[in-house]
Formats: C-alpha cells, sequence, structure tokens
C-alpha cells in the first residue's frame, strides 16, 4: 500500500467525506468543492487504482507526458490532464468523443484524437515518442496486444498502468484465467510490476502497472 | 520516414501554421510508422516557434479533427435510417406486387409467360436485345421496366442500410445484423424509443396483430415479431424459440441503449448471447429439455 499520489492529486472533503480529487472544471457532474473536483473511482479504473494505493508510476507535473487509450467520454483523462501536462487521448467510438471533446475544452494540453488503439500508425504522426505514461482502458479484445502495439510510445522508463475488462476478453471463461493469460502476453514487451483486482469498484477487472523490457 | 528530414513523416509537414483546416484534415489522414519528438522536429521546421505555440496549434488542429468527425457521425441519425429501411420495403413490396400484374398481363400473350420479378428481368433483357418470340407489347416491356427499376432500387436501399447502421448503432447491428436491427429502430420509431422500450416488447415488435389478439383474448401470445429474422431465433428447434426469442430480445435491448445512451462498442455483448444460444440449443439437441426450468414459461 502506497501513499504516494501523483501531484495535484490530493485527498479533500466532500461533503464529510475524503475523497481523492483534482483540479479542474467538473466533466462528469461530480461533486466540487474550492475548485477541486472529486474523482469517482466506481466510474474511473485509474481512480480505483489510486484509491487501493496502487504504485501507478504517475508523477503529476507539466512536464509529465501521457498517452491515454479508450479515453471515452473522458471522466478519468480529464483528472490525468488535471495534473499532467501534454495529455493525448485516443478514443474509438465518435459518440463518446462529443463529451470527450467537452472535457477537452478548458484544458489546453489535453489532446483529443478519434483513432483505433490498436492501429498505432494512426496517430503515430502526431503523438510523440517518449511518453512517461500510458494509460490504458480499452474494451476490446486483445487487450495485452494493444499495450504491446503502443509500447512504441513509452519512454525507456515510462510506465503501463493497464485497466484490463475480462468480459471484454471472453465472456465464457474465469476472470482469473483470462487475467493470467493477458499478464502472459504483456511479458513479451513488459515487466508487470504490480497487479491487482479492482473488484471493489469494477468488477473482473484487473489493474496493472508494467515497465517497458 | 526518410533518413534526411524525419519531420516529413509528422502531421504539420508541409503545412502553413496558420491554416487549421488543412491542419485538421492532416491529423485525421495521415499516418506515420513509428512517433518521434514532434515538438521538438516542428520547432526546427520552422512550423512553431516554441513547444508551448506547437502545443497550441495541436490542440487546435485535434480538437477541430475531431468536432469534424463527431459531427459527421451524428449527421448518419437514426431517421435517416427509419426512411431508408420503410422506402427498401415500400419498393420490394410494389415489385413483386406489380411483377404479379405483369406475369397476368403477359400471360395473356405468352403462353410460357414466368412469374415474379425475375421475369421481368428476363423480358427486358429479351427486349433489349431484340430477340424474337418475346412479349412485342410495348406497354408490357415499360411495365416489365418498372418492376426492374423498383427491385433495382429495393437493392441499392438495402445496400445503404447495411453500411449506415453499424455508424448509427453499432452494437445493435453486430448483434441483429445490419437490415433487422434497422427494422427494429423503424418499427420502435427511433433508436430512442427502441432504447426506452422493455425486452418483452422488442420481443414481439412487428407481431402486432397477434399481440393484440392475444389480449382481446382468443390468442396464445406472440412468442416473437420480427426478431423471427434472426438465425439464433429461427436457427431454434420450435419448442425453445420462446426462449431463445426471450434471449435475443433481452440482449438486442441492452445493445440498443449503450448505442443510445454511450455509442461505445461493447464486442461482450454477442459472446454471452452465443453462449446463452448454445445452452438453449442444446436442450433440444440432447433430446430432451434436461435444464432445470427456472428460465422456462
Amino acid at each position: 500500500m502506497s501513499d504516494e499520489l501523483p501531484a495535484g492529486v490530493e485527498r479533500r472533503q466532500f461533503d464529510g467525506e475524503e475523497r481523492l480529487a483534482t483540479r479542474g472544471e467538473p466533466v462528469y457532474g461530480e461533486p466540487t468543492n474550492e475548485g477541486w473536483r472529486a474523482w469517482n473511482p466506481n466510474r474511473s479504473k485509474l481512480g480505483a487504482m489510486l484509491e487501493l494505493g496502487m504504485e501507478t508510476g504517475l508523477a503529476g507535473g507539466d512536464d509529465e507526458m501521457v498517452l491515454y487509450l479508450g479515453a471515452a467520454s473522458g471522466t478519468t483523462v480529464s483528472h490525468v490532464a488535471d495534473v499532467a501536462g501534454p495529455t493525448y487521448a485516443v478514443e474509438f467510438a465518435p459518440r463518446p468523443a462529443r463529451d470527450l471533446l467537452e472535457a477537452a475544452d478548458s484544458r489546453p494540453r489535453l489532446f483529443p484524437l478519434l483513432a483505433d488503439a490498436r492501429k498505432p500508425e494512426r496517430y503515430a504522426h502526431v503523438v510523440e515518442c517518449d511518453v512517461d505514461a500510458i494509460v490504458q482502458d480499452v474494451a476490446t479484445r486483445g487487450q495485452a496486444r494493444v499495450a504491446l502495439e503502443n509500447a512504441r510510445f513509452l519512454a525507456d522508463d515510462g510506465r503501463l498502468v493497464l485497466a484490463v475488462k475480462a468480459r471484454s476478453e471472453d465472456v465464457t471463461r474465469e476472470p482469473g484465467d483470462v487475467f493470467a493469460d493477458v499478464r502472459d502476453e504483456l511479458s513479451e514487451g513488459y515487466e508487470v510490476l504490480e497487479y491487482r483486482r479492482l473488484d471493489d469498484y469494477h468488477a473482473d477487472h484487473l489493474g496493472i502497472v508494467a515497465r517497458p523490457r | 520516414m526518410t533518413a534526411d528530414s524525419p519531420a516529413e513523416a509528422g502531421w504539420f509537414a508541409g503545412l502553413e501554421p496558420d491554416d487549421p483546416e488543412a491542419a485538421a484534415a492532416a491529423i485525421a489522414e495521415e499516418t506515420a510508422p513509428d512517433p518521434a519528438d514532434w515538438p521538438k522536429l516542428a520547432v526546427e521546421a520552422g512550423f512553431a516557434n516554441d513547444a508551448k505555440e506547437y502545443y497550441d496549434r495541436l490542440k487546435e488542429a485535434t480538437t477541430a479533427a475531431t468536432r469534424e468527425a463527431v459531427e459527421r457521425a451524428e449527421r448518419a441519425d437514426d431517421r435517416q435510417l427509419v426512411h431508408a429501411v420503410r422506402t427498401m420495403d415500400d419498393c420490394q413490396r410494389t415489385a413483386n406486387e406489380l411483377a404479379e400484374r405483369l406475369a397476368e398481363w403477359a400471360g395473356t400473350i405468352d403462353p410460357d409467360a414466368g412469374a415474379g420479378v425475375d421475369y421481368a428481368r428476363e423480358l427486358v433483357a429479351d427486349d433489349d436485345a431484340d430477340r424474337d418470340g418475346g412479349v412485342d407489347h410495348p406497354r408490357i416491356v415499360s411495365l416489365a421496366e418498372r418492376v426492374v427499376a423498383l427491385a433495382d432500387e429495393a437493392e441499392a436501399l438495402r445496400e445503404y442500410v447495411e453500411r449506415e447502421t453499424p455508424t448509427v448503432a453499432p452494437n445493435l447491428a453486430a448483434l441483429a445484423g445490419p437490415v433487422l436491427a434497422a427494422r427494429l429502430i423503424s418499427l420502435a420509431g427511433g433508436l430512442e424509443p427502441l432504447a426506452k422500450k422493455p425486452s418483452g416488447t422488442v420481443q414481439v415488435l412487428g407481431a402486432e396483430d397477434a399481440l393484440f389478439a392475444h389480449l382481446r383474448g382468443h390468442a396464445s401470445s406472440p412468442k416473437h415479431g420480427i426478431i423471427y429474422t434472426h438465425d439464433a431465433v429461427r436457427g431454434t428447434h420450435p419448442d425453445e424459440r420462446g426462449s431463445a426469442a426471450r434471449a435475443v430480445a433481452g440482449k438486442l435491448s441492452i445493445a440498443a441503449r449503450v448505442d443510445h445512451y454511450s455509442g461505445e462498442r461493447k464486442p461482450e455483448l454477442e459472446a454471452e448471447l452465443e453462449e446463452r444460444i448454445e445452452t438453449i440449443q442444446s436442450r433440444t439437441d440432447d433430446g430432451e429439455g434436461g435444464e432445470s426450468g427456472g428460465d422456462d414459461e
């Protein structure tokens, strides 16, 4: 259990309850308090990983560059952009991308990209190399493959922060078996530093932190 | 990426700094095999004075590109689909009706007259080739041309529906097939009304006559409406079709809701349905309904 939160993420009081929070414009109707917005771990896998004390390696600060895969409507990536520097948000589906645009509106270093995370060459002409962290939360089959394909963006000492959804890989198999396979496949290009079930907040999800080999 | 100028592969290559439209197009359409230190290269290439200005331009270009793609997707709305699928059915029905009339009329002149749209195609082909032995009656040939044109229009509309449905309702189209998905949207009157219907209603959409006969009290309740055309329903033994229809309708309702409210793809829905249908079909494959009756009527 680590108490090291990225710079810019703090525990603040909301209605008498201590919750993770970042500074920025609210995005999804979360409670705010003096410019801080609560980070709901039930709606954000990265939020859940931080809440569970996982060592994500995210440092925060204007120099930190992040590639976020599977940004959806921008719930989590808005918090990331609140604390990090240049943040590239890749999302495949146009409908949620509309909300993502709104979240990006008030965040000058959040770059929305409508592209398929399984095809990095479609955005490698935009996303720079040596990013400090890749945060991945894509609901598709082959989540380990996506992480491996995108390793080209990551700095040698960077971190992959991955939320694996068992039901996207194979609904019929035991989540535990699916997670073991994903970790195994991931080891082709990454060294897994830590992993943990997120069941307290997200059923059948595994949080993984890894670094490139 | 060429060796002498790595910046050539960046999105900003060849762009004027103050041409946001071209920049958005480059973001959306260009590719590169590998990333590079784009901010540094862009400054070196004179696209921006410093990293800050580069990021400001990048922000502007990515926002414009994404906004354009989002708006394009939203123009492909469910109203268009409803009209297209209804027109498709009208064209098909009218073509068949006129083909019947054509067969009747042509039969008075040519005792070997065939039937249906295929016969209309034959007549038109014969006339085009100026072959003897066909039906030499300008009004009948002209009618045959109308029939063929209508049938072709129905086919073109089907292609349109097959192309557009996955954009409007990706999950529903994947689960039901684009044409059935469009029919369900059309019967419900739109994607939103479909998303708001309980799955029991989705199950009998298109079987309104049977449903009201049942509600008036002189018929059994319909097991399925238009979803009968789904392979999972049609391919199931009649004894278990009610169960299959219920399972299919349940997943289709979820798919419609995901499509309407979030728009994200959920591939696991397909796998879940497949698994459920396998269970249902195995009951009859084994020769008897061995599974516990918890899910049955």
